[in-house]
């Protein structure tokens, strides 16, 4: 009986995998001179070792194509449902007080540092060809076109993006999402939306806040510290950082923000099996939402440079 | 044997239309089938128990019964509706006509038992707050929470409260349909039978029709109209039916198919020398 019982496992077992056969193998169909199964490793098989590597690259381009245009539906239906329904603010409320209110310390601190530290690091290079009093410039030029944004946005994105990916991820393994959809409730409406409106509003006003204690932190550190005389360190901040700068870094936070709840909530509705699929989801949320980040960073920076010549084409002021 | 074995019928002449109708249901994870050819019709006002061991695609079944998972092939029907077909609001507007009763309750930990209690009453009705907080109030006295849970959150009462908030909150809409996934997993003897009361009480409500997956036999016996089991796929021939019972009860205490004794009796057999030979095929194929 046993040993028919192990027949008939080992029988069906067999019809399953003649259903589902395994992965394919991409070296076969490439190179039809080498001999079948040893394509990779047969000796001289040179061109099927190539076959192989191109055939990885194609399946892993793939892999990301498909996996950015699961990303652009996600925040294809996110936007639709914005405009969908009257957004409740019982539902909005805390989504906002988590992301903007729970982070203003975290940011205004980020912020303060980052001043401090641009003058701590200018300083010597400035004093040596005597213009330390253009201090000002420098440091917040930088913070309000940059640095604010970015950090701001890197803070946020490990503070606030990983949090939701946990938190949905957790809802999703614990069968809290099916719940939402089984009461006729859409899931994005309720989880998504409001966490999506939330960074995308909040994320900038949080990056005002970064820019203003940068502004604070460099002047305090230059003045007390430095000794820089205060009325130069002003007069040379207001003439070489104009409204532009400033309005260049708060539009790339919009985008900052948008990216963060939208890929960190992807990763959270689409996280794995138990706490290790949890922990995945909350890191690659951070990951990838960084990654995007520093990418809008470079082509929104192209961009808007274009922009500023376009309306200015005398070019920004020279600093030296 | 069992290759040999009559297919049993699962459909019924029934006096009552049936509620959902599932035909030719197939269900396959990217390569992994785990539900083939599945066809049962369910009667208003019936209990059906879906038995099976672990990894058999109960939870399956039910998730497509209520179209949280797409089949690959076949149809699900509610009241002659196909769901595959619906568009995404329709399909929402259906699913109040259902409660589901989830395995961990499935709570919204960020809201307090009343306010879970109280979520499909506010997200599809208009009632007023007072009146959405009488109907919790009598909600949990209906399925035996005291009134001190109401301010809770989900993480600070038992697995049993949390089955019986879970209940609560399954039933707020007045459903035509029920479906408990194995709603007496985890909990003590005394909490299960308790639980089996309450499937019992609801089951008493007017048109309330109810399908229980579950593994334990005592929940079966208990709440029962008409049992299904279901078997592993990877245990069965590609001829052989998913469904290798389907009867009342006593039909399932006369059964002499030995996959089925072998469920009802709780007997390993040679269940464990099975999966170290599929482990070995694993490592040496």
């Amino acid at each position: 009986m046993h040993c028919l019982r192990t027949n008939c496992l080992r029988t069906n077992r067999n019809r399953i995998m003649a259903q589902t056969p395994e992965t394919p193998e991409p070296t076969a169909p490439v190179d039809a001179g080498t001999p079948p199964g040893g394509a990779a490793s047969a000796p001289g098989g040179i061109g099927g070792w190539f076959a192989t590597q191109i055939a990885n690259l194609g399946e892993f381009a793939m892999d990301r194509v498909v996996a950015i245009g699961d990303v652009a539906l996600f925040a294809l239906k996110t936007v639709s449902w914005i405009f969908a329904r009257r957004q409740r603010r019982e539902v909005l409320l805390p989504a906002f007080y988590q992301i903007g209110v729970m982070s203003l310390p975290v940011v205004a601190l980020t912020g303060l540092f980052i001043g401090m530290v641009l003058a701590v690091q200018s300083y010597a290079q400035f004093k040596a060809i005597g213009l330390e009093t253009r201090l000002g410039s420098v440091i917040n030029l930088s913070l309000v076109r940059e640095l604010g944004p970015v950090l701001a946005a890197t803070m946020l994105a490990g503070r606030v993006g990983s949090a939701m990916a946990a938190e949905l991820g957790t809802m999703r393994v614990t069968e809290q999402i099916d719940a939402l959809e089984c009461m006729g409730a859409n899931p994005i409406y309720y989880l998504v939306v409001p966490r999506f409106l939330g960074c995308l509003i909040l994320i900038p006003a949080l990056t005002i806040m970064a820019d203003f204690m940068g502004v604070l932190g460099g002047y305090l550190y230059s003045h007390l510290l430095l000794g820089i005389d205060y009325h130069h360190y002003w007069e040379n901040s207001r003439a070489y950082v104009d409204v532009f700068d400033f309005l260049m870094g708060i539009f790339k936070s919009f985008f900052f923000g948008a990216a963060i709840a939208l890929v960190s909530c992807h990763h959270g509705f689409h996280c794995g099996h138990g706490a290790e699929g949890v922990g995945r989801s909350a890191t690659n949320a951070f990951v990838h939402s960084f990654v995007l980040i520093l990418l809008l960073d470079l082509f929104l920076g192209i961009w808007l440079n274009n922009v500023h010549d376009f309306f200015r084409p005398e070019g920004p002021r020279r600093l030296l | 044997m069992p290759a040999t074995a009559p297919q049993p019928t699962v459909r019924r002449d029934q006096a009552e239309p049936p509620v959902l109708q599932v035909d030719g249901l197939s269900v396959h994870f990217g390569q992994q089938p785990v539900l083939r050819d599945i066809s049962l019709d369910i009667p208003a006002g019936q209990t059906l128990v879906v038995l099976g061991e672990s990894g058999c695609g109960k939870t399956v079944l039910l998730k497509t019964m209520i179209g949280l998972v797409r089949p690959s092939r076949g149809e699900v029907r509610f009241e002659g509706q196909p769901l595959s077909s619906m568009r995404e609001r329709d399909l929402a507007h259906l699913r109040t006509k259902y409660g589901f009763v989830f395995q961990g309750a499935a709570l919204f930990d960020s809201m307090t038992i009343a306010d879970n209690i109280a979520f499909p009453l506010r997200e599809h009705t208009r009632i007023s707050a007072a009146d959405a907080r009488d109907i919790v109030a009598s909600l949990i006295d209906e399925v035996g929470l005291p009134r001190t849970v109401l301010d809770k959150k989900p993480v600070e009462i038992s697995g049993g409260m949390r089955k019986r908030a879970g209940l609560a909150r399954a039933i707020a809409l007045d459903p035509l349909l029920i479906l408990y996934d194995e709603p007496t997993t985890g909990l003590d003897p005394i909490m299960t039978d308790v639980i089996n009361e309450l499937i019992l009480r609801v089951k008493e409500r007017p048109r309330v029709t109810s399908v229980v997956v579950t593994h334990d036999m005592n929940t079966a016996r208990k709440v029962a109209d008409r049992i299904i089991m279901l078997y592993p796929l990877f245990r069965l021939g590609l001829d052989e039916s998913q469904i290798v019972f389907s009867g009342t009860p006593a039909d399932l205490d006369r059964s002499r198919d030995p996959r089925i004794r072998q469920f009802v009796e709780g007997r390993a057999g040679n269940r464990l020398t099975e999966l170290q030979d599929e482990q070995t095929l694993e490592e040496h194929p």
